[in-house]
């Protein structure tokens, strides 16, 4: 590419199958840190597509949310453009040092690797509950209703300490304040709208305290209720959504990829390299991830200005075949460890330790619990989520 | 070689505790990592891989 050729106007995101990222963004990858002109007013910003700049960019502090995303990489304006435009107090995914840290240490404890492992039980106890719903719900039923998304969303309202009665209303509001196909002012309002519930619950959590992690955070004195509601919001959002739609997609992959489900089948110790591979190959958050440059920042022969914006594509980084043999093959064998999907960097996803345990119990358990499990409907007519901020199906009909 | 944790920079992932369990772990209140075992041998393949996918970049090895 010369240095006068206009960059590419945004990144393409319609995919042409269903697990591979689009053919035309795989393209893009022949330059792995790249100029594109952003949405909707054509500024330039930076693409990163390769595995060693995606990590570069997220592991360099000079990197950061800043005040506001105000250009996306797509015409389905990013959902950092959205949140950023009103982040919610607390809502730490979008601080930079020394708030992002002080909030995020608020939490981290609960999420450490000896703690997820004595949740073990109480995760197996509701993963054999769905199990027993999606059963009851006989065959034809949606496995992202019975099964998908209520296994994530029991765990993180048991520990948030959120009534799981309540949820139809924020599995909704979270829906669609990720949903990209709304406008922005719509998806900000759906927001509001459930950290409003969540505020409502912090004073009601000091009054009547229980052993969860809003009565915690509301009863710590160095964070304000606004901040405890903040915190519970991003943890209840991140929480439930995007391990759901790893038990979705990873569910429809596993069937649609029978060798490598027979495999996992008869080598239930694979458990843990599979989830890791599933990880890599699906890579959820399949718009990426953005920050913003805060000084002038070289990297190899390119300079990215103070000010730009920089998406780093989370999904062709884990396809790179500088990285990866046979990137674009699901291989529940290979050491697919250095993967980005819980990013990298001071954000690395908090929740990554809980989706790892959650998604190990889930497919182990369902697979033993239905050894024929398939699909109700033709693979072609299992509608596709890309229009979401994370990726996955919208609906998963199966029967035994 | 020895094993240096930079709990400042840690930013409580759990790759380590996760990686190399026998020399790693988290402290309770916030998951920053506690170091149980800084003396290494040389190439370690587990310290390695530990420091490797630390997202931070808070583990050193010298
Ligand atoms: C398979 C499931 C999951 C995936 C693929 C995933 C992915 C990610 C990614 C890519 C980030 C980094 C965002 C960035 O750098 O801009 C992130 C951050 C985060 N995730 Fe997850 N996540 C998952 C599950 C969870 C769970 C279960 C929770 C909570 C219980 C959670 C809570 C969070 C939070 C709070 C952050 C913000 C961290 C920060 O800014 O310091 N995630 N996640
Ligand atoms: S892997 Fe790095 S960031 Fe994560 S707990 Fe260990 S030292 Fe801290």
């Amino acid at each position: 590419m010369s240095e006068t050729e206009e960059p590419p106007f945004g990144m393409p995101y319609r995919r042409e199958t269903r697990y591979d990222p689009p053919a035309a963004l795989l393209e893009l990858q022949d330059r792995p840190l790249r100029r594109i002109r952003y949405h909707p007013d054509g500024v330039e910003g930076w693409l990163a597509t390769g595995h060693a700049e995606s990590r570069r960019i997220l592991a360099d502090p000079r990197f950061v949310m800043g005040e506001r995303f105000l250009h996306s990489p797509t015409d389905l304006p990013h959902v950092f453009v959205s949140i950023s435009e009103r982040v919610p107090p607390g809502f730490f995914l979008f601080f930079d040092p020394p708030e992002h840290t002080r909030l995020r240490r608020k939490v981290t404890g609960v999420f450490t690797v000896k703690r997820m492992k004595e949740l073990e039980p109480r995760i197996a106890d509701i993963v054999d509950g769905c199990i027993a719903g999606l059963r009851a719900a006989g065959p034809g039923a949606d496995l992202v209703r019975e099964f998908a998304l209520p296994v994530p969303s029991l765990v993180i309202c048991e520990m948030l300490g959120v009534p799981y009665a309540d949820r139809d209303a924020f599995q909704r509001d979270s829906a669609d304040m990720l949903d990209l196909a709304r406008s922005v002012e719509d998806r900000n309002k759906s927001m509001a709208e459930l950290y409003g519930y969540l505020a409502a619950l912090v004073p009601a959590k000091r009054d009547h305290p229980g052993d969860d992690m809003l009565s915690a955070l509301a009863a710590d004195d160095d964070l304000h209720d606004t901040e405890a509601a903040g915190i519970a919001l991003i943890l209840l959002v991140a929480g439930h959504e995007t391990t759901a739609n790893m038990l979705g997609l990873g569910t429809f992959a596993l069937l649609e990829h029978p060798g490598q489900l027979a495999r996992l089948r008869a080598e239930p110790g694979l458990v843990p390299t599979a989830v890791e591979e599933l990880l890599r190959y699906l890579t959820v958050p399949h718009n990426g991830v953005m920050r913003i440059a805060k000084e002038d920042v070289a990297i190899d022969d390119d300079v990215i200005r103070a000010g730009e914006h920089v998406t780093v594509v989370l999904q062709t980084a884990n396809r790179d075949p500088e990285r990866y043999e046979r990137p674009s093959e699901l291989d529940l064998g290979r050491d697919a460890h250095g993967h980005l999907a819980f990013g990298h960097g001071l954000h690395q996803c908090v929740g990554q330790q809980l989706a790892r345990v959650e998604m190990r119990i889930a497919f182990a358990k369902l697979f033993a619990a239905f050894p024929d499990l398939r699909l109700a409907v033709p693979s072609e007519d299992i509608p596709m989520r890309v229009e979401m901020n994370v990726y996955g199906v919208h609906t998963l009909p199966v029967e035994w | 070689m020895r094993i240096d944790a930079d709990r400042e920079v840690c930013t409580s992932a759990g790759m380590c505790a996760l990686t190399d369990p026998g020399r790693f772990d988290q402290a309770e209140a916030d998951g920053r990592v506690v170091v149980l075992d800084a003396e290494v041998p040389e190439g370690d393949p587990a310290a390695l891989a530990a420091a490797e996918r630390c997202p931070s970049g808070a583990i050193t090895l010298r």
